[in-house]
């Protein structure tokens, strides 16, 4: 017994203090009146756009009855894809992070396109460390220092249980209308007075807010210390990397505002860092402890990077190939057993390609996990995956019957959401006579497709061989291959299509509602239900999951959104056609709601279209089902491409030619501007052109068997190149096919693999050509 | 084509030849086939009673040489069987396998050069075959559908604009439009190309047998568009390279020469057709640099030598195919030198070459001056004059005052007056001297037309609601001060004079700072479908904003002849390629129309259809076999997983026995080679902005068919050396045979066919709709 207090207990730590004076300079550097100015940083130029509103939607006719449709009044800037375009169009300013922090903190569900979630999730962070509600209207210019609630209690549900007036009460989802629908020259004004700049209320912790990028941006100078010491060159060189990414002015900028780049560099330089200190070790000590937190290390890193901004994918590559350079090498090694080389790779493939996943997927879980309450972008999901969440969808469809049976009532939306999300529509309204083109058309009642839920979206399910429109007890559910009638609800008319050209597809078929005017045109009603995503061939239809079509009996034609919109007389809502050689997602439909029709009599009938659908239980989606489609639809959403003034292609970066204005003081005329020191780029960009050209002379002497340098020299020589030149060059040169609006911030990360490459260079040339 | 109908009747008869139909089952497929082809009456006892009708015209000497030629007459009976249709195939891959089993029998060691040229006969047989098998297959039912096919329509009638002389625009460079027919040559060039690589004459022969039998080779060549052409340049250059680099024992030497120079006319060849011509020079000139890197390093060879191959390359490789390619060019201008419809597309000193076109010989004011009636282009592309009607902005959109457009037609609405911004006095009044604009002025432009004035102010735009509104506004030419713009001459000083058609200015506007400029985006039918014009707040420099004088008429002014403005060759050569290269990516696929993504490609998840759509319609479907083309890509997995087995074995320094040795260097050199190819042809469509349809995958699937030859054979031999010898020749004949017999069902796809489309279980495709997706 406690032997071991014979012998002393020591501890021996290795402090290296220029790391730690390093770090002291950078969190001084990044921190210091980090919460100065105490205003939403966001460029004044693009201000007035991100408050446009023109609201071109149509007044949609509610129906009279007391259903709220309220819950949509929420989403509505999603509907127009041009206001989505206007508010995300500036994704460079603290408001466009803001409002995703908020989002975070009231647990409502949003969706991104511009990355992954880890960036956001690491803001939200700060925000929930200092406090943060939430409760800030993030763009609402103008909005000033009196900071809105949320709503009338931070814990509603956010638009959905109020009425259709509750935008008002959405923060930072509703672009204001301070100079709304109409008054555009007003509007339009703004754009030569600069509004002034929100001021963050004093709920906003903006310190611990802007506090992780800081410290990113701050530990971003020791790393590059680090680095340049693990690739073998000299402490004065290291120090000297270190110190030119301290004061290097745009790094600090972007460091010091509510921004992700500052962390993507910091995982990129964790990541290559983590990488040099796994392969160094892997020469005196391989499986020992520190190998494999070193190597774990580089997994994560680069997971982490990706997390940020799918931009990290590319360093991940750089890793990855300069791993498998090394590991080429390693099978090459005869004095390894085959056993040996086998566990190496493995262990490789462990932490660089599967752990990397496997977190990834975390970030997503964990995005998911926290945002459980539904929100303004719920409808660019599917049904399915907008009924798990809570509130919106789920509310409604709770309870329902999921069979749907002869007899149901039930409103179809159609799947593809392209270009809007919509449910079949039909009304009074017949098509018009004769087109703006002179074509005829059918004269019938106009059916659509309509981006709002409304009385109108109800259709009631027929059997063809019976005449009720009620569910009969036990109620026969409809299966794959059944004919059905689909019956408006409102107006009892039949879903019809026939041989008449469409109003804006000409070669595609008229979609109407039958209505008989003795003519020569039976009514061709019948519809055979063709289940996508079956799994067997009598499979039941069913609600939310059941993708189908509906195949024409008499012509083969499916029924399809077409895309286009309907002009004034079709109340500019969205055309749908039959189409009979066709597929693709805009044919396929599902059930959104759904009850089972009670009331055979119309007035009846329509008193229960009117009423609320029933509410009990909640369908879950698995994390896998809703990952993917979250990650789909996040890579395949296209915000549509708008100019900037601040806007620049990458050749103005390396000459800096550009930059940005963050923030100006309306009175003062204090800016902060994101600028280069030039002369730190310019040696940078200098120090790159002659590694380039040193390393080709190298290669073609080496190649004739003429060695400059010895081969250790060589080797160093070579990995700082793969390391710095080849990072700036995947952090660069993608740029150049990249369609989408650049800003001088996008060339940050492979300005901080550039920064490195400067004091090699210099030494090598003190070394090896000034003797 | 004389030459080529009579090939075909050749082909038709050899193939009735062999085998007259006799029995119950061939009767039985006649049949039914009638519902394929109930238009060709003459073609409802299958081919046989066309190739008797034939018969007589064939010259028998040929006859003769193709029975011979063939197979032993053993073979031939035991093949004869009751289908008449496959038995063409069939007795090809038997004569392939005869003389492939002959081959491998005779040579076991095939790099041993002594053996390998054991006869003549040997050599130039199997590709004779393979030769006229592929005349045979492309030159059968060519006149088949006597309309117009998909593309046709476009190539077409580029075609008949050459015979025009008339000038137009395409995004594709101009040779690609003379001939129709070298497709067939793609599989002799494939032929040879693995022959050389591999060395062997299975694998050459099982290239040469998949393409052959591939549906949507065959399609593609027998229609009148780029493919076939392009295609054939990229398999010349790519056999070209294979045999200079087989001369690479004998540099500097005649073949060496040949070939090398072969190779650059080939590349310019496959880069005038289309701009996929890109890829094959990437190929090259990674070949070549791998090969100079080589050289480089082979401390044997001096320097000067080095120096020397170094210059070969630079001429036979990028000096000889530019200057090609620009001839190709200058022809392409000389002979298309009237106006035509693509004139809007080109700028203003273009133009003016083409006869026919209004700045063609014309004299005009070279100095602009107040009171000049002027049209005003725009300098991007397809984006056309500044125009105004008597229309107004609908309700809603922005003022309602008259619409400023722009308009790619010339129109008497396209015409403006420049005035001074002060004064109203009619500048055009003979007594006052003559006042030219200057860079910096401040002018009023009125519409000559409807007398309204160019005008701006904070109403957004129509369509890009960033921008301000650009309306005609004033009457009789009396506005406001909204009416005043700053013209501001790109890269000029103050006080300058202006050019027509040379100067390139800007429209400032002066109370808001706005620039005058066009959007691009199509108004709606109550902007007649004309161009948007905004006034854009950011004052980047794009060419959108930009604009130049076109017409200029002023009275008062002495006209200059507009020959001085011509563009020299090497501007016009540049115009064309920027033209083009916008072009090609300003394809963005409408709606409605038929697009396919990359990745549906080699799975051959989705056909393309060339003609016909209904079932009453004679339907042609441009699909691969897709018995070839999932082998293909099964290939391309083995490939990987064999080859990366292969390499990490050597890398971990197993010692191979000699022969594994050899036939792993061909599957990693030759091998390797051909998959670089196929990854140059098909990886960079995913990262392509523009409209991709099915076709482009073509190129990228000639080289897999070589890899999928390739690979076989060596694994078979691989097979064959470690358990019995019976496997390789066994291999060989049932993939012959698969990929014949898949030809024979799915020929109708090419050839045409007629009757109810295979969603239909009655159809005869029904059983061969093996993809929901494939619609024919």
């Amino acid at each position: 017994m406690l032997e071991f207090l014979k012998c002393p207990v020591v501890v021996t730590a290795e402090v290296n203090l220029t790391v730690v004076a390093l770090a002291a300079a950078g969190l001084l550097s990044r921190l210091w009146q980090l919460a100065h100015p105490r205003a939403v940083v966001s460029d004044p130029a693009t201000r007035p756009d991100s408050t446009q509103n023109l609201d071109l939607r149509p007044v949609p006719p509610w129906g009279p009855g007391g259903l709220s449709v309220g819950w949509l009044a929420g989403h509505s800037w999603m509907e127009d894809p041009r206001e989505r375009e206007s508010v995300w169009s500036s994704d460079f300013d603290e408001v466009y992070y803001g409002q995703y922090i908020s989002f975070y903190m009231k647990r409502v569900f949003f969706l991104d396109d511009s990355g992954p979630p880890f960036g956001h999730m690491l803001l939200a962070l700060g925000g929930y460390m200092g406090g943060f509600d939430g409760n800030f209207m993030w763009n609402r210019i103008g909005a000033g220092t009196d900071a809105q609630a949320l709503g009338p209690s931070s814990t509603a549900l956010p638009g959905h249980m109020q009425g259709a007036g509750s935008e008002e009460e959405q923060p930072g989802l509703e672009p204001a209308p301070i100079w709304g629908a109409g008054t555009a020259d007003r509007g339009l004004t703004h754009c030569t007075t600069v509004p002034a700049p929100p001021e963050y209320s004093p709920n906003v912790p903006v310190w611990s807010l802007r506090l992780l990028p800081a410290l990113a941006g701050a530990l971003s100078v020791p790393l590059a210390y680090q680095i340049v010491a693990e690739l073998h060159f000299s402490h004065c060189a290291a120090m000297g990397a270190a110190l030119l990414m301290l004061i290097e002015n745009a790094l600090i900028t972007q460091s010091r505002l509510m921004l992700l780049e500052s962390l993507l560099i910091f995982f990129n330089l964790l990541a290559v860092l983590s990488y040099l200190k796994f392969s160094n070790s892997q020469k005196h000590s391989p499986f020992s402890p520190a190998w494999w937190f070193w190597l774990t290390l580089t997994g994560v890193a680069c997971s982490c990077a990706v997390g940020v901004k799918y931009m990290g994918v590319f360093t991940y590559l750089l890793v990855l190939a300069v791993a498998a350079v090394h590991a080429w090498q390693l099978i090459g090694d005869k004095a390894l057993s085959h056993v040996c080389v086998f566990c190496h790779l493995l262990a490789r493939a462990v932490a660089l390609l599967v752990l990397p996943v496997v977190l990834y997927l975390l970030f997503f879980y964990v995005h998911l996990l926290l945002l459980y309450r539904s929100g303004p972008h719920d409808q660019i999901m599917s049904s399915a995956f907008q009924a798990s969440l809570e509130g919106g969808l789920a509310r409604i469809t709770q309870g329902q019957p999921l069979e749907v049976a002869f007899g149901s009532q039930v409103t179809l939306r159609s799947v593809s959401g392209k270009p809007l999300p919509c449910w079949l529509h039909s009304h009074q309204n017949t098509y018009p006579m004769i087109y703006e083109n002179g074509r005829g058309s059918s004269h019938q009642q106009q059916v659509t497709c309509y981006p709002f839920k409304d009385v109108n979206n109800w259709w009631i399910v027929k059997d063809p061989g019976r005449h009720q429109l009620v569910v009969s007890s036990p109620p026969r559910p409809v299966r794959h291959g059944d004919l059905v009638q689909l019956v408006h609800g409102m107006t009892t008319r039949f879903l019809n299509t026939h041989d008449v050209a469409a109003p804006l597809s000409p070669h595609a078929q008229e979609v109407s509602c039958y209505i008989d005017y003795n003519i020569s045109m039976p009514s061709q009603n019948l519809w055979r239900l063709d289940i996508v995503n079956r799994n067997s061939d009598t499979e039941i239809w069913k609600t939310i999951l059941s993708e189908v079509r509906f195949v024409h009996l008499n012509t083969s034609a499916v029924l399809k959104l077409s895309g286009a919109h309907l002009p004034d007389w079709g109340f500019r809502q969205l055309e749908v056609v039959g189409e009979r050689v066709s597929r693709g997602e805009s044919t396929v439909w599902n059930v959104e709601e759904h009850r089972y029709g009670r009331s055979q009599e119309q007035r009846e009938r329509e008193v229960e279209l009117h009423s609320p659908t029933q509410v009990d239980i909640s369908r879950n989606l698995s994390f896998m089902a809703r990952f993917s489609e979250l990650q789909w639809r996040m890579l395949t959403l296209r915000s549509d491409d708008s100019e900037h003034k601040y806007s620049s292609s990458p050749l103005d970066w390396v000459t800096l030619d550009t930059n940005i204005a963050y923030w100006l003081h309306p009175r003062t005329s204090a800016q902060i501007h994101l600028l280069g020191n030039v002369v730190v780029w310019t040696s940078a960009g200098l120090a790159t052109l002659l590694y380039v050209l040193l390393f080709l002379w190298y290669l073609l002497r080496r190649r004739r068997n003429i060695r400059d340098l010895p081969e250790d020299v060589w080797l160093r020589w070579l990995l700082a190149g793969a390391l710095c030149v080849g990072g700036w060059a995947v952090n660069y040169l993608p740029f150049f096919l990249t369609e989408k609006t650049l800003f001088l911030y996008h060339y940050l990360p492979a300005l901080s693999f550039q920064l490195l490459l400067t004091p090699v260079v210099l030494q090598h040339v003190r070394d090896h050509l000034c003797r | 084509m004389l030459c080529a109908t009579g090939r075909l009747l050749a082909a038709r008869a050899a193939t009735t030849l062999s085998a007259p139909p006799k029995s119950r089952g061939s009767a039985f497929r006649c049949r039914r086939r009638e519902l394929h082809f109930p238009e060709h009456p003459e073609l409802l006892f299958c081919d046989s009673s066309a190739g008797w009708l034939t018969r007589p015209s064939v010259p028998p000497g040929r006859r003769a040489v193709l029975r011979r030629g063939r197979m032993p007459p053993a073979m031939g009976g035991g093949l004869a069987g009751p289908e008449p249709r496959p038995r063409r195939g069939r007795s090809a891959s038997q004569a392939a396998r005869a003389a492939g089993t002959e081959a491998a029998a005779r040579s076991p060691k095939r790099p041993a050069r002594g053996s390998w040229r054991f006869e003549a006969v040997g050599r130039w047989v199997p590709l004779a075959l393979v030769t006229l098998l592929s005349f045979a297959t492309r030159f059968h039912r060519l006149e088949e559908p006597r309309h117009i096919c998909w593309d046709e329509t476009h190539f077409g009638k580029m075609g008949s604009y050459y015979i025009n002389r008339t000038f137009f625009f395409d995004v594709h460079p101009p040779l690609g439009k003379f001939c129709a027919f070298l497709g067939s040559w793609l599989v002799p060039f494939a032929y040879l190309t693995v022959l050389d690589l591999s060395r062997s004459l299975p694998a050459a022969l099982l290239t040469a047998a998949l393409l052959t039998f591939d549906t949507g080779c065959l399609t593609l060549s027998q229609y009148i568009l780029l493919d076939p052409i392009l295609m054939f340049f990229i398999m010349a250059a790519m056999l070209s390279m294979v045999k200079y680099n087989s001369c690479a024992d004998r540099p500097f030497s005649a073949p060496w020469w040949f070939w090398l120079s072969l190779t650059g006319i080939s590349l310019a060849g496959a880069l005038g057709v289309k701009f996929v011509g890109l890829f094959i020079i990437l190929q090259v000139g990674l070949n070549t640099i791998a090969d100079l890197w080589h050289l480089f390093g082979d401390l044997s060879i001096s320097l000067m030598t080095v120096g020397k191959h170094l210059t070969a390359r630079i001429l036979c490789l990028i000096v000889l195919p530019l200057a090609l390619y620009t001839a190709i060019f200058a022809v392409h201008i000389t002979v298309l030198n009237k106006s035509g419809p693509g004139d809007g597309f080109f700028s203003s000193a273009f133009q003016a070459r083409l006869s026919g076109n209004n700045l063609h010989n014309a004299s005009i004011p070279e100095h602009l001056a107040y009171g000049s009636v002027i049209t005003v282009k725009n300098l991007k592309m397809a984006i056309g004059y500044l125009h105004s009607h008597p229309h107004l902005y609908p309700e809603g959109v922005g003022a309602r005052q008259q619409q400023v457009t722009t308009y790619l037609h010339k129109d008497y609405n396209n015409l403006w007056i420049i005035k001074k911004h002060n004064t109203d006095s009619d500048p055009l009044d003979p007594s006052s001297p003559v006042e030219f604009v200057r860079h910096g002025d401040i002018i009023r432009l009125e519409h000559k037309q409807t007398s309204r004035n160019l005008h701006s102010h904070y109403h957004e735009a129509p369509l890009t609601r960033k921008h301000y509104q650009v309306t005609g506004y004033g009457i009789n030419g009396t506005g406001d001060s909204n009416d005043f713009w700053r013209i501001e001459v790109v890269n000029r000083k103050f006080g300058n004079r202006i050019k027509v058609l040379r100067s390139r200015f800007r429209l400032i506007h002066l109370v808001t700072g706005c620039v005058l400029g066009s959007s691009g985006k199509v108004l709606p039918k109550w902007g007649w479908e004309q161009l948007e014009v905004t006034c854009t707040p950011y004052l980047k420099e794009t060419l959108n904003s930009i604009w130049n004088v076109e017409d200029h008429i002023n009275p008062k002014l002495p006209n200059i002849s507009l020959e001085v403005l011509q563009p020299s060759f090497p501007e016009i050569l540049l115009e064309s390629h920027m033209v083009m290269i916008r072009g090609n990516n300003g394809l963005k696929p409408k709606d409605n129309e038929f697009t396919s993504k990359p990745w549906h490609w080699p799975i051959n998840y989705q056909g393309l259809r060339f003609s016909g759509a209904n079932d009453t319609d004679f339907r042609v479907y441009l699909l691969g076999n897709p018995v070839v083309w999932w082998l293909n890509l099964l290939s391309i997995a083995v490939y990987l997983l064999s080859g990366s087995i292969i390499a990490v074995a050597m890398q971990r320094g197993v010692q191979l026995p000699a022969e594994v040795e050899g036939l792993s260097q061909v599957l990693l050199r030759g091998g390797g080679q051909v998959l670089l190819g196929w990854m140059l042809h098909y990886f960079p469509f995913f990262l392509m902005g523009r409209v991709l349809y099915f076709h482009h995958y073509f190129p990228a699937m000639l080289f897999s068919s070589m890899l999928t030859g390739i690979l076989w054979d060596t694994l078979l031999r691989l097979c064959a050396w470690r358990l019995a010898k019976g496997i390789h020749v066994v291999g060989i004949l049932s993939l012959l045979l698969g990929t014949a017999y898949s030809f024979y069902l799915f020929h109708p796809l090419a050839y045409g066919m007629v009757g109810p489309l295979a969603q239909d279980p009655e159809s005869p495709m029904a059983g061969l709709r093996w993809l929901e997706s494939w619609d024919f």
